[in-house]
């Protein structure tokens, strides 16, 4: 691996993997350090935007002409941290720096209601460090840089779900279990790669993965890997390890729910990804056992365990919540699959239920705005009072259950193919099965909205604008990526081959 | 031209477009009547081929294969979206009218449609336009039955993509073509058309829905989604040998049914189910004659069947219901109704002369060629009861028999100006049936006028009806309440009368016994997953923080031991 050909020449351009991470990673610090409130939201967006154009020029470069490394401040991989970026980090860059934009305009008018004046600019501060965190758990190609990244997105976190205070007391025990919960997830991945470090003696991606392929595996490897997965596992709140989420969704600020909502437990699944097809490799025994006897029966109990639940559920957001413990079903079932089409499934449908589950959370920020409350009891008939919002929420709705046309089709259709590729029909067959317990939650939601009438005494009072926008640039994408499918599939794909055969060979 | 760029179902769905933008009223309706109209001009001028290809998701989706079989059908969805569309004139409902438009255009767009893509699109589409037609009607009743009827329909979709997306594994195809019965994909997508299609247990829905919906939403519905169904089964079953026998039973089953139901448009769908048995048997048994025979049945019997609706719809628009033992007498102030639904039900009965008779005849002509005596044998029982069941009974029991003491107003003019066209069509089409033999989708080389089949059909109608008439006169003396008993089975008083009542209710018991048990147990899981999943559930409520780190051990465990040992 020593052998990487290093950029000499060292333009701006050459620098944008790092300028990702360094510009919102400044920009928080900023942001407390000028106090102003007025300006920390142009600071957080600009931080923002900046990182977003860099995630869209690094993933054409990389669809373009393949990996890019870059050795932070020119220390040579393996010594030195390495960023590493092929099509499946660039791609879920790009899902974590759009939503955590076009979320930005959102939280102007969201947390003026939610959250006391005087936090307003640590808001800012927290959002951009947990933003910076998930970046740089995606870009490294260091296996402690992931954790120390983990850790500074995970604290941030903390404190924003906790800033949820102010509506409701619990979003404190919410954000208190979510802590507990989180950092003993942290720790089993840390563990894991403590037991890596003393096996290979390296913490470069790259590097384990070529002394694996060495020397193969022994029992303190095979020892970490379960660490990694369990560790891993709870931040993306596989199923029974989800217990942390469901509150955590609930209680937090609008605005922040749509953000960790379409990022967090993705980023999450990406390392898992990581980890399973780069470092460690599907075809060792070991790995398949547990792929087929933990994950594959975990994913299709989320599947239908979560939705089931989230069909009973009363409250909007929390439905949402649990709804999104099963799309993490899916995803890991199109990763269980081990194969180049079910990957393929997974990483698009991260991405579009990313971007689903995002335009639905701030729809509910919006109904909450007007109404007070997200239980359904108190959302009746508001299709009539916020014509706009509710479409919105329909449309990213639909996408939810898998209606064609809209993104979730997309991701379902090719996991589908997935599953009756390798003739597992009962798969197929589940996955249609759980898309119609999504049809009766979703369905719920619907008839709330639009069938019912809203309280004695309404009025037309439409979302503020820099609510509106937001929200509806989220669902109008969930209807892009349905039709033009051309990015994120070519995308997804490259991904998923890079993962299968090339991450170490592309690199070269 | 511009308007050939276009796919005939975007005109409509245009249409609806262009309809929210009007106001209520008559601007709308002559709106609602000229689509169709412009529609059906451009079916008629279409060259064959396949006319609009477009890549989709890296599929090659044709959104307009035009041959003869298509536009036949897309000629007569057209023509009955005007009519249905002329007899709502009177409707002020903006649901309805988008959804009258909305509903016609998937079903000419899956007409249409040459790859099974495009089919599943449309198709869901006719379910999710139609519904709303039931819905409009804005009772409790008319929700709960919509929404068995959506579930239904959209089911027979997601039936569909399955079957669809196994074909595709297997061959690599999505073209709609002829196909096989074999694989476990082409019996999904068989099964996906046996569920619009009303094949029997798989019926329930037609009967449930039809008579739920609006007036004029019922003369709708019983044009597209069956006749939909014929069409995809000729164009991807055409020979498959297990219809001829689906399609009899077909004939026979919704026989004993109707004579029993008191609801006149319910018997309606009965006997619109079992004229699609008719079709079936025709579909199954694939010669050229057979297939001319069950499409042009297809056409006939979407004009018929509409016209019985629309006499149907007027009398309960007028009279607000349509319970056979609620009506009677009605000749004598709506006697355009009357002699209008009674051409439709002299058409269905098949009387020479009417659009019934000269379809239906090429029918039994190729059973006959195809030497299926036993089957054709059923198709002449059922001929029978169809003309007991709707060519007697409706028209008798609503405007004849026991005067109920009901005087309505004759139908409105705009109803009755469609009833009058159709039914004009209904005659036109029986008298001299050479245009749409013409458009038929093979040579026909049949003459349905010969002294042969005449006197056949004659002697088969004239015995009914003297039957009919004996038993009538029989019956005069008795109260007129005990007339509505004697319908029950009269006209098979000469024929295992018991059989069929015992028949009737066992099957009813049955029927009962496993729907009220399905119900039970499904109410009893709902219940059990509420308790385990609802709100309060176990599953659903906030854990304490320590055991939920107890999972994390657990599953560490877990997978430790599985890598160890596994």
């Amino acid at each position: 691996m020593s052998a990487q050909a290093l950029h000499t020449a060292r333009t701006l351009s050459d620098h944008l993997p790092v300028l990702i991470i360094i510009i919102p990673f400044l920009a928080a610090p900023l942001t407390v350090l000028i106090g102003s409130r007025r300006l920390a939201w142009p600071i957080a967006f600009g931080a923002a935007l900046s990182s977003f154009v860099i995630s869209v020029l690094l993933l054409l470069r990389v669809l373009d002409s393949g990996v890019i490394s870059y050795a932070i401040g020119g220390w040579l991989p393996p010594i030195g941290i390495e960023y590493r970026i092929d099509a499946a980090n660039a791609f879920v860059l790009l899902l974590v720096s759009a939503i955590g934009t076009i979320v930005l305009p959102y939280t102007i008018q969201s947390i003026k209601s939610e959250i006391p004046e005087r936090h307003h600019t640590l808001f800012y501060t927290m959002y951009l460090l947990c933003f910076t965190g998930l970046l740089g758990v995606v870009v490294t190609g260091d296996a402690f840089n992931v954790f120390v990244f983990l850790e500074v997105s995970s604290l941030s976190t903390y404190v924003l779900v906790a800033m949820g205070a102010q509506t409701d007391k619990r979003a404190l025990t919410a954000a208190y279990d979510y802590l507990v919960m989180g950092t003993t997830g942290a720790t089993f991945f840390v563990i894991g790669i403590g037991f890596i470090y003393a096996a290979t003696g390296t913490l470069n991606m790259a590097d384990i993965a070529l002394y694996i392929q060495v020397h193969g595996t022994n029992r303190t490897l095979e020892t970490a890997f379960a660490f990694i997965m369990v560790g891993m596992g709870l931040k993306a709140a596989v199923y029974p390890l989800h217990l942390w989420l469901p509150n955590a969704y609930t209680y937090a600020p609008s605005a922040v729910t749509s953000f960790i909502a379409g990022t967090a437990t993705k980023v999450a699944i990406y390392v898992l990804l990581r980890f399973m097809f780069t470092i460690f490799q599907p075809d060792f025994l070991f790995e398949m056992h547990a792929v087929r006897w933990v994950m594959m029966p975990l994913a299709i109990l989320a599947m239908f365990a979560a939705s089931l639940i989230a069909v009973f559920q009363s409250d909007f957001k929390r439905m949402l919540a649990y709804s999104s413990i099963a799309q993490i079903g899916y995803i890991l079932l199109g990763i269980g699959l081990l194969s180049t089409t079910g990957l393929t499934a997974a990483i698009v449908h991260l991405f579009n239920h990313g971007i689903t589950k995002a335009a639905l959370f701030m729809g509910v920020g919006a109904l909450v705005l007007r109404s007070g409350s997200s239980f359904y009891a108190k959302i009746e008939g508001m299709g009539k009072v916020m014509p706009f919002t509710s479409f919105a929420i329909v449309i990213a709705g639909l996408s939810l259950i898998g209606v064609p046309g809209t993104a979730g089709f997309i991701s379902k259709w090719v996991l589908v193919q997935a599953a009756i590729e390798q003739g597992y029909w009962p798969l197929a067959l589940a996955i249609v099965g759980s898309s119609l317990l999504a049809i009766i939650y979703v369905w719920r939601v619907i008839e709330t909205l639009y069938m019912k009438q809203p309280a004695d005494g309404w009025v037309k009072q439409e979302a503020p604008l820099t609510m509106l926008v937001p929200l509806w640039i989220m669902a109008g994408a969930t209807v892009w990526f349905g039709i033009d499918t051309e990015l994120t599939m070519t995308a997804a794909r490259t991904a998923a081959d890079g993962l299968l055969h090339g991450f170490m060979a592309g690199g070269q | 031209m511009m308007i050939d760029q276009i796919p005939t179902a975007f005109l409509f769905f245009a249409g609806a477009l262009v309809l929210l933008a009007l106001p209520q009223g008559r601007l709308r309706g002559v709106l609602l009547l000229l689509v169709p109209i412009l529609a059906g001009w451009q079916v008629w001028s279409l060259p064959f081929g396949n006319l609009q290809p477009v890549s989709f998701f890296g599929f090659d989706l044709e959104l307009m294969r035009v041959d003869k079989l298509a536009r036949l059908f897309g000629l007569v969805f057209c023509l009955s979206a005007f009519l249905g569309n002329l007899y709502a004139w009177h409707v002020r409902d903006t649901v309805q009218q988008v959804a009258a438009l909305l509903y016609a255009g998937s079903a000419i767009g899956a007409v249409f449609a040459g790859d099974l893509i495009t089919l599943f699109f449309y198709w869901e589409g006719t379910a999710i336009g139609s519904v709303f037609l039931i819905w409009a009607r804005r009772t409790e009743g008319a929700f709960h039955t919509g929404m068995r009827y959506l579930i239904i329909q959209i089911g027979s979709g997601v039936i569909l993509l399955a079957g669809v997306a196994l074909v595709y594994r297997e061959t690599g195809s999505i073209a709609f073509e002829k196909m096989t019965l074999g694989s476990l994909g082409t019996w999904l997508i068989f099964l996906s058309f046996g569920i619009k299609a009303a094949f029997p247990l798989l019926h329930n829905w037609l009967q449930d829905a039809y008579p739920a919906a609006t007036v004029t939403g019922s003369v709708i519905l019983s044009a597209f989604t069956t006749k939909l169904a014929i069409y995809a089964l000729a164009r991807g079953f055409a020979g498959t040998e297990i219809l001829i026998y689906i399609g009899a039973v077909m004939t026979i089953f919704p026989l004993f049914f109707s004579e029993m139901e008191n609801d006149m448009r319910r018997v309606l769908a009965y006997s619109l189910n079992n004229q699609l048995g008719f079709m079936v048997v025709g579909i199954g048994i694939g010669t050229d004659m057979a297939l001319n025979g069950a499409v042009s049945h297809a056409f006939a019997h979407i004009l018929y069947k509409a016209l019985l609706f629309m006499g149907m719809g007027a009398v309960l628009f007028r009279t607000g219901t349509i319970k056979a033992s609620e009506l009677g007498g009605l000749y004598r102030t709506m006697p355009l109704t009357t002699i209008l639904t009674i051409v439709g039900a002299v058409s269905i009965s098949a009387f020479p002369f009417f659009s019934g008779f000269v379809t239906k005849s090429l029918t039994f002509a190729a059973v006959g060629n195809a030497h299926l005596w036993v089957i054709w044998g059923a198709l002449v029982f059922a001929s029978v009861g169809v003309l007991s069941d709707t060519g007697i009974k409706i028209p008798y029991y609503t405007f004849f028999a026991h005067d109920s003491g009901m005087r309505p107003k004759e139908a409105p003019t705009s109803m009755l100006l469609a009833m009058g066209l159709t039914a004009a069509l209904c005659i036109a089409i029986g008298v001299y049936p050479a245009p749409l033999y013409a458009l038929l989708p093979y040579d026909v080389d049949f003459t349905p006028y010969t002294t042969g089949h005449v006197i056949g059909q004659f002697q088969l109608l004239m015995f009914a009806l003297l039957a009919f008439a004996v038993l009538k006169r029989a019956g005069i003396y008795p109260a007129e309440e005990r007339a509505i008993y004697l319908d029950t089975d009269w006209s098979y008083r000469w024929l295992l009368p018991r059989m069929i009542r015992w028949i009737a209710t066992l099957t009813g018991r049955i029927w009962g016994g496993t729907t009220g048990m399905m119900h039970r147990r499904v109410q009893n899981i709902i219940a059990g997953l509420y308790h385990s999943h609802g709100p309060e559930g176990r599953m659903a409520s906030v854990w304490p923080t320590g055991s939920m780190v107890i999972w994390i051990a657990v599953l560490l465990g877990v997978t430790l031991i599985v890598s160890f040992f596994g």
